[in-house]
């Protein structure tokens, strides 16, 4: 098949987005497919071979903060103008609501279309003008996937949809066999943790309350911290006599990040909200890493119910670090997690989610191109 | 001749509270006026994003810019109009473009209406702000503050916000 996908952000700024397609073209690449990408990016020379610079994002307000998206006259004809050079069997959009990329593909594109939603992007009824728009230009997609139950929200609540749930993938067996870094170890036990420091949703705040009753109980344990951010700040926030035992790793590469979460005895995701699936749960489990999370509705998900990892209430340090502890006193329940895990995680490895997804598109080109809607103007003729 | 005095202060006192409150009714029809322009200018983007004249991410970008600046409330209000001037910049950057749009008579009339909406608004706030700006002054003597000659009436503010007109659309 010849498939074209269409990614909203830019390429060269790191995103769960942007690597969910870049595995996804790979993965079907390496089963005989041709795939093109469609991304923003500023320079065609540093992006991989499949991938078309669709030229610069820009930073613009939307939805109450500063976006950076790719819109206007001369993108949609870069656009168009991937279409024809395609001659794509179908086209995969990715985050159709975003007005951006894969909204001005699914105006102009003739083939069929299937779209994923993402993110949960909650919104208040202030969007209704919009809306309407959306709603009209979503009449061209074939088949509508959403990641998770947290982003079926948005298309069902507000725009009429009802997506076939196929989650995010990962290579699990390149995560399986990362092998642990000695030196980020602590004799006590380690833990770690992945996100932003300076966004509180990503948790940190609520784990660094609880790192000093862990390192209290657990003197020898180890916090590693990987993300970015101001590093002296989130430093300043930890009493000075456990201060030492955290590493702050900065923004780590997929190969630093595998080995920090086999190096790991607790990848903790302490998370308070804005999470629409949490594939790194997913990554900690392939790596062999037992997880202990907040009870987000999506790590829920991924935990399979919480069978396969341990769950707190959201945003309560105290639960956090009595389990923790907890954790780390018991080595045979950790290699209990270890093993069920492993096992639960093969649902979300690439070689069935791709599979899933292709079955959508042979479907979708089944059921051949929709009627377009003539609202929008083409424009460049 | 004391008594004569007290006349005179009374009379002045008398008309400068007179004043003090005709400039509150000026400030409070003027942020009338404002509220009225910046309605024409957010209804007149609405138009042109659900027009057909834009690409529809663009036009999603106006019509949600345009709709959070009918319906919030207070600070967020001000932002709100300064998100729609700079979405509206954004969606009509094109100088190209836009000239071919008005080669167009609707999309011509719409785009005309819009930019006559951004100019009034950049012009009533100016209004309202220099009335606000009198108010005070007066407000600030000092006879004024010592006899609280303006009673409990709140102490008026500017509105501030980027009001600019989009560049392609100034001709």
């Amino acid at each position: 098949m010849k498939i074209g996908m269409v990614c909203p952000y830019s390429w060269d700024v790191p995103g769960g987005v942007q690597v969910h397609i870049r595995d996804l073209a790979e993965e079907f690449m390496a089963r005989g497919h041709e795939v093109s990408v469609l991304a923003p990016g500023d320079d065609d020379a540093t992006m991989e071979p499949y991938v078309v610079s669709a030229g610069r994002a820009v930073p613009v307000p939307y939805n109450g903060s500063v976006a950076r998206l790719t819109f206007g006259p001369v993108s949609a004809s870069r656009v168009r103008r991937w279409l024809s050079d395609g001659k794509f069997d179908v086209v995969h959009v990715h985050e159709p609501a975003s007005p951006s990329l894969g909204l001005l593909t699914l105006w102009w594109a003739e083939v069929p279309v299937v779209a994923t939603f993402h993110q949960a992007n909650p919104r208040s009824r202030a969007m209704s003008a919009a809306y309407g728009i959306l709603q009209s230009a979503f009449e061209k997609i074939s088949a509508r996937i959403a990641v998770s139950e947290e982003a079926r929200k948005l298309p069902v609540e507000h725009l009429g949809g009802d997506p076939v749930l196929i989650p995010n993938g990962l290579y699990v067996d390149r995560f399986a066999a990362a092998k642990a870094r000695p030196e980020w170890q602590g004799s006590g036990g380690t833990l770690s943790f992945l996100g932003r420091l300076d966004e509180p949703r990503k948790g940190l705040p609520v784990l660094l309350k609880a790192w000093p009753k862990i390192f209290g109980a657990r003197p020898g344990v180890r916090l590693l911290v990987a993300g970015r951010g101001d590093v002296d700040e989130a430093r300043r926030k930890i009493p000075a006599e456990s201060r030492d035992a955290v590493t702050f790793l900065g923004a780590v590469s997929d190969e630093d990040k595998a080995a920090m979460l086999a190096s790991s005895d607790i990848y903790i995701a302490p998370h308070t909200g804005g999470e629409s699936f949490g594939i790194v749960l997913a990554e900690a489990m392939a790596a062999g890493a037992p997880v202990l999370a907040s009870e987000l509705m999506a790590f829920r998900a991924v935990l399979d119910g919480g069978r396969l990892g341990v769950l707190v209430p959201v945003g309560d340090a105290d639960a956090l670090a009595t389990e923790a502890i907890a954790l780390l006193d018991d080595p045979e329940r950790r290699q209990a997690m270890r093993a069920a895990a492993a096992v639960g995680v093969r649902r979300y490895d690439w070689a069935t989610v791709a599979e899933e997804i292709l079955a959508v598109y042979e479907m979708a080109v089944a059921a051949g191109a929709r009627p377009e809607s003539r609202r929008f103007r083409r424009l460049g003729r | 001749m004391i008594a004569a005095a007290a006349v005179l202060l009374g009379a002045y006192l008398s008309w400068t509270a007179g004043r003090i409150d005709r400039l509150h009714a000026r400030v409070d029809a003027a942020r009338a006026v404002l509220d009225a322009q910046l309605l024409r200018r957010s209804g007149a983007a609405l138009d042109v994003a659900s027009g057909g004249l834009l690409d529809p991410a663009s036009a999603v970008l106006v019509a949600d810019a345009a709709t959070r600046a009918r319906t919030l409330e207070g600070a967020d209000r001000e932002q709100a109009e300064s998100d729609l001037t700079a979405a509206l910049s954004a969606a009509l950057d094109d100088a190209e473009f836009v000239a071919r749009l008005r080669t167009e008579a609707g999309a011509d009339a719409a785009l005309d209406e819009l930019a006559a909406a951004c100019r009034r608004v950049g012009h009533a706030r100016r209004f309202h702000n220099d009335t606000v700006r009198s108010t005070r002054r007066l407000r600030g003597k000092a006879l004024v503050r010592w006899l609280r000659l303006a009673g409990r009436a709140p102490w008026p503010e500017t509105v501030e916000f980027d009001d600019s007109v989009p560049p392609t659309l100034e001709a």
